[in-house]
């Protein structure tokens, strides 16, 4: 943590005096930071556009925080964040508290059966297991009337665009409000983060097996992403998926998820940011009275291992009844590394758009894929991670063809300077999105609440673009010599392969129109 | 106008009084909502150049940007079948293959050195051209969204390249199973031929030439086919002078007439495309949905949101929550501008679930008849459908989309005005008739992708089942090459 500091007070130091400078000033005029007592830091943003309000609650724990054979409880316990709390969405509390406590008594009875590796009494095991339903049977009848009793205030207030993520770095929570409820919107995110319950978790537990279905296991693309992620990372959690492994999402608790709560959502690891309609002046007393409820709480120990580095070459071949993608990536520092914007001018020179080498090499010029790209961030990018590219093979060319077409650009990138106009491009580009990006509430929220919370700093977003601006050529070249060596490669690759000749369907009935 | 946008703020600090209407203590309505302060939404100028061109101009001098927009009448359900896809490679080649003066690579090259764009598109009933860049780029990146409008080149290079990209979303349409889901799903609602369901497919992508290209941009590129929206940090008499000098001596052309379009539903029954490589159905039920120009729109608006919108819906609650059955359901009556949109009931669930969930479904639909939706329902779905109607135009851009949509459909201007006074209007007997009127369980068709070795029941125990061929007809010979997609 101790080097990560020293760089930000290397960037502040350097800062450039760019046409940015008038945009962080407006800014900085209608920006409020405060750090409340229990250690919670609150950014708002002025933005009197029109009557409404976005917010983008920053959690600093994703499923990297995952404890050991419990992958995926950092995206169910966001999931549970939308289940209410002691006073919303319960008929009487203090009688369903008794009732979850028996379901997870009912429960942890039941996994002692289960799990046991010899001798497993399948009896006992049924009686155990309709013992834990009959409970959560008996649990629900506090709270079944009023299912999603939170969601429906947000949604018949006016909430708009209410969502969340997890990913391995980080949990997000978000939605826009008209501008006369901040109040309201203080009581109900306090209230989710001071006592949220864990009410009808199992069903929601199965609620997330599914969308692992959905995105993981009958998606192609999901598969190969999670074969490819996990061979990535031999040390490193990013070798486990968000989503959690199946016998996970079977096995931990409601219990679990409360532990995961009590331990990573402490005030001084979240940030709020708060853009829109709203007076500093007026906002500000209103979030420090409902929020300075949350407890202050010690920092969870936040040690990961460092993925030591890769020595050979690794693989992942699936053979899929679906068209090839190629794959592959490099392992590269987190983003506090010094040669971050490197990464991200030579994102853009490879890939975005039309002028982008991989798109003219590729697309273009050899006619061979739909489309290529190379960027950061696979799996995450708050610890070293990999760049990765991909190239998708149009009808008749091979994953082959694709990664030789890839390292031909990439060879060109280690030994020649790309060009003034190509630097030019890149640099333009980077203080053109930034503008663009500071056109809406949520966009605002979303990346305030992200620098502050990553860099203790918001004005990080601003001197992102003066860091690119001093990339030069020679960096361009040091840093692809660096990373896209073949020994810190992982390939992941899809080859056609036919479905089993007696499962391929060959009724024909297509569905014509007509009779009604 | 804004007086009326005004009026409709004033309801929503009524919402959310201290009516305690279940057994919970509610304590979240003991906090205030002072009134919401007046909003005057900015509205764009409308300009109607004398050869029919519609303008919009909507300022906007929050950040130094500048986006213009034409929407052009005529899109792909104006293509004959035969030539399916030919939109999706004009709508990519009108900007790839550049201008008569200067190819697409050097466009690319220019506007990116600006990070300005200019692109193209195609759609179902229209196609597009718009440009965003800089304020200090306007006069150069105007250029050539002028340049391209009236002089494209679609050179042939680039109309292979856009062909090659179409073969290849072509060999890639069976890969997910939601893809083939919501393309089988629309076959079924609207007719397995009808312009709003049918895909491209090789023959008909390789039959493309540039000449139907050509022919397109001078049969439908016409001023008065043309509504113009420009958002941004510009000053409005001289964006005006600007457009009308550009575009005001442009001849009117001729106004080609949409087709007659059929709308052949599949017969109702029970339809099945067996997927091996899936643990989880995508099942649909399906049939023609209605227009917003239908007067029974609003009460349909109350009821989707009751029913099958978000958190607070029946078909999440139900579903979702209670049942723990999906991740992903919902549904409801669908509504488009100006043809029927599609009715859908929508979930995908694991394999071991599927027929449970079919009945799920038939259930929920059943119950609206045993128990209508009711009084806390309505409110609910009302107040979020009002209270959050800020956010339909809390951006000049947004006001500037609304409008030109009403412009492109025919519908007033004021629409999104009515809309929340009719919405205000709706019961719970329009409710109830609408879903009375519109729900029939017996004319929908029910469509499952999944993996039939691990379903819970046969899906013939729901009834006789049709299977679903999705094998990519081949394409024809010599056009992808010696080895084509692999089937």
């Amino acid at each position: 943590m101790k080097s990560r500091r020293i760089h930000l007070i290397a960037f502040v130091i350097c800062l450039s005096s760019f046409v940015f400078s008038q945009d962080l000033a407006s800014f900085e005029k209608r920006i409020t930071v405060k750090k409340l007592g229990n250690g919670l830091t609150v950014i708002i943003c002025e933005r009197p556009e029109a009557p409404v309000f976005s917010f983008f609650a920053h959690v600093n724990a994703g499923s990297v925080q995952d404890p050991m054979a419990k992958t995926g409880l950092a995206h169910m316990f966001e999931h549970m964040a939308f289940k209410g709390t002691d006073k919303i969405g319960t008929r009487d509390y203090d009688g369903e508290k008794k009732a979850l406590q028996k379901v997870e008594d009912a429960y942890a009875a039941y996994l002692a059966v289960r799990d046991k590796p010899v001798n497993r009494d399948e009896q006992k095991l049924k009686q155990l297991e309709q013992a834990w339903k009959d409970a959560i049977a008996e649990a629900d009848k506090f709270s079944a009337p009023y299912n999603n009793e939170f969601g429906k205030i947000v949604e018949s207030e006016g909430g708009e665009g209410m969502n969340a993520f997890t990913n391995y770095d980080e949990t997000g929570y978000n939605y826009s409000f008209p501008s006369n409820r901040v109040e309201l919107w203080a009581y109900l995110e306090s209230e989710r983060f001071l006592h949220p319950v864990m009410r009808q978790f199992y069903k929601e537990r199965n609620v997330v097996i599914e969308e692992r279905r959905m995105r993981t296991d009958s998606n192609p693309i999901g598969r190969l992403l999670e074969q490819f992620t996990t061979a990535s990372f031999a040390a490193h959690p990013y070798h486990r998926p968000t989503i959690g492994w199946m016998w996970d999402l079977n096995s931990f608790s409601a219990t679990d998820a409360q532990k995961f709560f009590d331990r990573y959502y402490v005030p001084a690891d979240m940030v709020i940011a708060l853009v829109g309609d709203v007076k500093a002046s007026e906002a500000m007393p209103i979030i420090e009275k409902y929020f300075s409820r949350l407890p202050a709480r010690p920092a969870p120990d936040e040690a990961t291992t460092t993925e030591p580095p890769q020595k050979s070459e690794r693989r992942v071949v699936l053979h899929e009844q679906s068209q090839p993608i190629y794959l592959e990536g490099y392992h590269r520092p987190d983003y506090y590394s010094p040669d971050d914007a490197v990464y991200d001018a030579i994102t853009d020179l490879m890939s975005n758009g039309r002028t982008s080498r991989l798109y003219r090499a590729l697309v273009r010029d050899k006619q061979i894929a739909s489309d290529s790209a190379g960027f950061s961030g696979l799996p995450g990018n708050k610890y070293p991670h990999l760049f990765a590219f991909y190239a998708v093979p149009l009808p008749g060319h091979k994953p082959q063809e694709m990664a030789d077409a890839i390292h031909a650009e990439i060879e060109r990138l280690k030994k020649e300077d790309i060009s003034d106009e190509e630097l030019r491009m890149i640099k333009t580009r980077s203080k053109a999105n930034l503008i663009r990006s500071l056109g809406s509430n949520e966009g605002l929220a979303f990346n305030l609440g992200l620098f502050q919370a990553r860099y203790d700093d918001w004005r990080e977003l601003f001197r992102s673009v003066d860091r690119i601006d001093k990339v030069s050529k020679g960096d361009i070249r040091r840093v692809a010599n660096q990373t896209f060596v073949p020994d810190n490669r992982t390939v992941g690759i899809i080859e056609f392969a036919p479905p089993p000749p007696d499962e391929h369907s060959t009724t024909v009935t297509p569905p014509q129109g007509g009779a009604q | 106008m804004k007086r009326t946008l005004i009026a409709l703020f004033v309801f929503t600090f009524l919402i959310g009084g201290s009516v305690h209407i279940w057994g919970q203590a509610e304590p979240w309505k003991d906090v205030p909502i002072p009134p919401l302060h007046a909003f005057h939404p900015p509205q764009p100028k409308r300009i109607v150049l004398p050869n029919g061109m519609v303008i919009f101009l909507q300022e906007d001098h929050e950040l130094p940007l500048i986006h213009g927009v034409a929407r052009i009448r005529g899109g792909d359900r104006a293509v004959p079948a035969s030539k399916s896809g030919l939109i999706d490679i004009y709508g990519e080649v009108w900007r790839t293959g550049g201008t008569k003066a200067q190819t697409g690579d050097q466009l690319d090259d220019y506007l990116e050195q600006r990070a300005a764009r200019v692109e193209t598109g195609g759609g179902e009933d229209s196609t597009t051209i718009n440009w965003s860049c800089l304020k200090a780029d306007q006069d150069d990146v105007f250029k050539v969204f002028q340049d391209l409008l009236l002089n494209p080149e679609f050179r042939a290079d680039k109309i292979e390249i856009a062909k090659k990209g179409m073969y290849d979303a072509i060999s890639r349409r069976n890969d997910e199973p939601d893809a083939i889901a919501g393309r089988e799903a629309a076959k079924l609602a609207y007719g397995a031929t009808n312009p709003y369901a049918r895909v491209p497919e090789y023959a008909t992508v390789a039959a493309v030439t540039r000449q139907d290209l050509i022919d397109w941009h001078h049969t439908y590129v016409h001023p008065n086919n043309i509504i113009l929206g420009v958002v941004g940090d510009f000053d409005p008499a001289a964006m005006e002078a600007r457009l009308r000098q550009a575009f005001g001596s442009w001849p009117k052309g001729p106004a080609p007439k949409d087709p007659e379009i059929a709308f052949t539903p599949a017969k109702p029954g029970n339809y099945l495309v067996e997927k091996t490589d899936v643990n989880q159905s995508n099942i649909y039920l399906v049939t023609l949905g209605t227009t917003r120009r239908n007067p029974d729109y609003y009460a349909i608006s109350v009821f989707n949101e009751a029913f099958g919108g978000g958190f607070s819906s029946r078909l999440f609650s139900d579903i979702r929550t209670a049942k723990g059955l999906a991740y992903a359901v919902g549904g409801g009556i669908g509504t488009a501008w100006d043809h029927p949109g599609m009715l859908r009931l929508i979930m995908s669930t694991k394999s071991q679930s599927t027929v449970e969930s079919i009945q799920a479904l038939d259930e929920e639909i059943a119950d609206l008849a045993k128990k209508p939706i009711d009084d806390v329902e309505i409110k609910r779905a009302k107040d979020a459908i009002l209270n959050s109607f800020i956010f339909r135009f809390d951006s000049p851009g947004k006001v500037l989309q609304e409008k030109m949509l009403y412009e492109f459909y025919g519908y007033p201007l004021d629409f999104l005005e009515k809309y929340q006074t009719a919405i205000e209007k709706v019961t719970k007997e329009d409710v109830a008739r609408v879903a009375a009127k519109y729900i029939h369980r017996d004319q929908m068709s029910v469509l499952v992708v999944g993996n039939t070795s691990e379903f819970d029941k046969p899906l013939s125990s729901v009834g006789p089942v049709n299977k679903i061929d999705i094998t990519i007809p081949a394409a024809p010979p010599g056009i992808m090459g010696d080895q084509g997609a692999q089937q």
